[in-house]
């Protein structure tokens, strides 16, 4: 792990965070209030992950075809291509969590600096579960 | 039905987060994959101080909008602690068992054009909006 590399890995999550902040996504009311289509809806999340999406699917075109990143020998991509019920099951599991506590990992990752206890429990409680599906796993 | 939005604002932040993973992608040959990222630091992966980087990149990125630049603070408070532990544990189970979430899956996975990770994504939202709707309008 070079230094540059680390230097574009905190550039990036800089990028990321301010990111999440600036759009809301770190406001647990905001990410509820788009899940909950049926109410009061909130079409924000839309526009982040369209946002979001809509330049990832532009530049990515460019970078996947190249024989290495920039600062590395090689990419590093997942390789299954299975869709499969670990897949599926995982993804609507990730999804209940979500609804549950209006919380991904990314945004409680950023609301740390907010200095409340919701992202720490939240977060401590992704660990449990992380591990403990690695454990059945 | 109100549709409340502050588009302007997600998007911005949106294309910020779709630059942040063009260059992870592009300079470090990696997935800006938040869950994946957690686990990694966690498990002591070989290789994996870029992670941390990430991470407190992450909460640099937070605390320059909460506190350094003149835009309105998030609003934050205190919830119910059981609800937080429950969707906690299902994020982090969730999440290892389809291998990604919102980041990795939906930012990263759909600019990879993945059928795995558009399936993941599907998955997450409807899970997502039929858990709320049962909290929000059921019980």
């Amino acid at each position: 792990m070079t230094s540059k590399q680390n230097l574009m890995a905190l550039i990036s999550g800089l990028l990321f965070g301010l990111g999440l902040a600036i759009s809301q996504m770190i406001d647990r009311e905001r990410v509820i209030g788009f899940l909950d289509v049926t109410g009061n809806w909130d079409a924000t999340l839309i526009f982040v992950l369209g946002g979001a999406v809509g330049i990832t699917i532009i530049t990515f075109r460019f970078i996947l075809p190249l024989k290495n990143p920039f600062f590395d020998t090689k990419f590093y991509l997942p390789t299954s291509k299975d869709i499969d019920i670990r897949l599926i099951l995982g993804a609507v599991i990730f999804g209940i969590g979500w609804g549950i506590s209006g919380y991904c990992p990314g945004p409680a990752v950023t609301s740390l600096v907010q200095f409340n206890l919701s992202p720490i429990v939240f977060i401590l409680a992704f660990i449990g579960g992380s591990f403990a599906y690695k454990s059945i796993d | 039905m109100v549709i409340e939005s502050s588009w302007i604002n997600g998007l911005i932040g949106g294309i910020l987060i779709g630059v942040s993973a063009t260059i992870l992608l592009a300079f470090n040959g990696r997935i800006a994959g938040i869950s994946g990222m957690i686990n990694g630091v966690l498990e002591f992966s070989s290789g994996g101080s870029w992670r941390i980087l990430f991470l407190g990149g992450m909460l640099m990125g937070g605390f320059i909008y909460e506190y350094l630049l003149p835009l309105p603070n998030t609003p934050s408070g205190d919830f119910n602690l059981f609800l937080l532990i429950l969707g906690g544990f299902l994020v982090g189970f969730g999440t290892r068992m389809g291998n990604g979430c919102t980041s990795g899956h939906g930012v990263c996975g759909l600019g990879r054009l993945s059928v795995r990770s558009l399936t993941a994504v599907v998955s997450f939202l409807a899970s997502g909006m039929i858990t709320v709707f049962i909290m929000k309008h059921i019980y």
